[in-house]
């Protein structure tokens, strides 16, 4: 020590000082840094980003606009979030193949991975509705009852008692819920596409958008059981009362035009 | 009915052989009778009617078994047992069993008794000739004459008094009915024009059962709201939701085009009536990018953008809205009840 504090006043030891900061400033950085993982994320974040502009610029921008603010064509895009992308071209309804009452759902054009770098894209110009993950739409364990009540509170009056779908004014419709996945089921709720209100998470929370898809996978599913026979497409009265007077009145009539028709007498004549 | 069954005088051609080319029938309309009666197999034959006996007794038979089998059926499945049976699906044992056998045991009753009837029963047709119905002049005569010693003996015509008394009498006793109907219930008196709603009434969202906030609705959403301390398991639930039901939407505060519906909303955030004002269907069809709100009975349509005014279908005026705020919580909250009664006309309303 006595060695030390003799040659502080050395020539060098200014830069010796130096040096040790130097080396301690950065030792410190590389143990706190955040790990070079994450930079590498960022940079797949960046280049998906990249990957969708150049897709949307193709795809995208003539009814949306070059920077996604939109035109007299399309919405803007602003702030609609990843999960309006990954809802609206995963089911084919983006790219919209005319202008119309209602865009229909259709086979998708892009692959998943095309999806997620426009979505990357949609969500760089403004924050909005995520996509959400596996564990936040997967209907396992889910409350199927209390998403039926939910559901005929939210959904039945525009998408049937079973989800089958219906009329709305001008052309326009409410899509039959058959075979919608349950990631994009959560997505239309979330996001409310085309005249689709939206049920954010403040007023619908997480756990009940998930009921409400057990409820729909439930009773509109491959499985579904109907307990009743013929479920004669699930639209209640008029498919039903239409099957009545058609097959049910007609099979009465031929039986009783059949039992006339034929004489029990011996000799026919 | 073939040509054979027509007596052979009433032909065109044994007609004109008759009478000559052009003359006339006496009676071209005559009654042609019955025809002769045939005999069916049954009738012949003893072996033949001894079979129909026992296909009849068969179906009875097999309706009676049918029976047994919807009470075993009844019995033996229990209600949530599904099975496979194409092409049907999955469906209820229980429902599809009682259904088959409950429709043979009806149908077999049935085909039984028209076998029957077709077969073993008489068939031979039996004429029966109408009668008039007026009665001869003698017994016509009778009362008429037994009506007027009456009235004479009686002498209605002559003391007017006793007459007009019981006439009133006869007159007055149904009023005594008509009275009584007064008790069939009480009067609405004011409840068609009032609900749950009222002023720092919170608006409780449907969903969560939570007080909603401003920053919750978001611009498209559509969300539906109970007054404050109105639980489904109270007893006046139904009565009570069926006039308060409240959807809540919200709009960019530029897009109200009525004055008045901008000046009941809280930044945008409107709140209407959920009842239609036509027969009172809930009515939520709600599309957010026309702001149009259908309704799914009878098609009407309102603009929520425009004071909810009916621009399409048979509803007499507009959804009556909730004027709302934000209480000291920062919760939304109602500033009053409706001011005009919710749902349908009627005739008091004014």
């Amino acid at each position: 020590m006595k060695k030390l504090s003799a040659r502080r006043r050395h020539p060098l030891a200014a830069v010796v000082v130096l040096l040790l900061a130097l080396a301690a400033t950065g030792g410190l950085y590389a143990a706190f840094a955040p790990a070079g993982k994450a930079q590498a994320d960022e940079t797949a974040q960046s280049l998906a980003i990249e990957e969708g502009k150049r897709l949307y610029a193709t795809g995208c921008s003539s009814c949306h606009g070059t920077g996604g603010q939109g035109g007299s064509d399309g919405p803007s895009l602003v702030g609609v979030g990843s999960a309006a992308v990954d809802f609206q071209v995963g089911t084919g309804r983006m790219p919209a193949q005319q202008p119309g009452a209602q865009v229909p759902k259709k086979p998708r054009i892009y692959s998943q991975a095309e999806i997620d770098q426009l979505a990357a894209y949609v969500a760089s110009l403004g924050a909005g509705p995520i996509t959400p993950t596996e564990k936040q739409y997967s209907p396992e364990g889910a409350d199927i009852a209390k998403g039926g009540d939910l559901f005929r509170t939210n959904c039945a009056q525009c998408h049937n008692f079973t989800g089958e779908g219906g009329a709305l004014t001008n052309g326009k419709y409410a899509p039959s819920l058959e075979d919608v996945s349950p990631k994009h089921l959560y997505e239309a709720m979330q996001t409310g596409p085309q005249n689709m209100p939206s049920f954010p998470d403040t007023t619908l929370p997480e756990q009940q958008k998930k009921d409400i898809i057990a409820y729909v996978k439930t009773v509109n599913g491959e499985e579904t059981e109907t307990p009743g026979g013929f479920a004669l497409g699930g639209l209640g009265p008029v498919s039903e009362g239409l099957f009545g007077w058609i097959f049910g009145l007609g099979s009465l009539i031929a039986v009783a035009v059949w039992v006339a028709a034929h004489t029990a007498k011996a000799k026919k004549s | 009915m073939s040509s054979q069954e027509i007596p052979e005088k009433n032909l065109p051609s044994e007609q004109d052989t008759a009478h000559g080319a052009v003359a006339v029938a006496e009676d071209p309309f005559a009654d042609p009778g019955l025809p002769p009666h045939k005999p069916r197999v049954q009738d012949i034959d003893e072996r033949a009617a001894k079979r129909s006996e026992r296909t009849v007794a068969l179906l009875f038979t097999l309706s009676m078994l049918s029976t047994i089998g919807f009470i075993a059926s009844f019995v033996a499945f229990p209600v949530e047992k599904i099975v496979y049976v194409w092409p049907l699906g999955h469906v209820s044992a229980l429902n599809l069993s009682l259904g088959v056998t409950l429709g043979l045991a009806l149908f077999c009753i049935g085909a039984g008794a028209v076998h029957w009837a077709r077969t073993l029963m008489s068939d031979v047709e039996v004429a029966d000739d109408r009668h008039p119905i007026e009665a001869d002049p003698v017994v016509k005569a009778k009362v008429m004459s037994d009506f007027a010693a009456g009235a004479e003996e009686s002498a209605i015509g002559r003391r007017k008094l006793i007459r007009t008394t019981m006439f009133g009498a006869l007159a007055m006793v149904p009023l005594s009915g008509v009275v009584l109907l007064r008790d069939l219930g009480p009067l609405p008196e004011e409840k068609l024009r009032h609900t749950l709603w009222g002023k720092g009434k919170q608006l409780i969202n449907m969903n969560t059962n939570e007080p909603l906030r401003p920053e919750d609705v978001a611009v498209g959403s559509l969300t539906f709201a109970k007054p404050e301390g109105l639980e489904e398991d109270n007893h006046e639930f139904n009565n009570e939701i069926a006039k308060a039901a409240l959807m809540i939407v919200r709009l960019q505060p530029q897009d109200i085009k009525d004055k008045r519906e901008l000046d009941w909303s809280h930044q945008g955030i409107v709140a209407f009536s959920k009842i239609c004002t036509h027969v009172g269907c809930p009515i939520s069809l709600y599309e957010q990018q026309t702001h149009h709100v259908l309704c799914p009975c009878h098609q009407s349509t309102f603009d929520l953008s425009d004071g909810a005014r009916v621009i399409f279908g048979p509803a007499g005026h507009a959804l009556p809205q909730l004027r709302i705020g934000v209480n000291d919580e920062g919760f939304l909250e109602a500033l009053g009840d409706f001011e005009e009664p919710v749902g349908p006309s009627f005739w008091e309303r004014g």
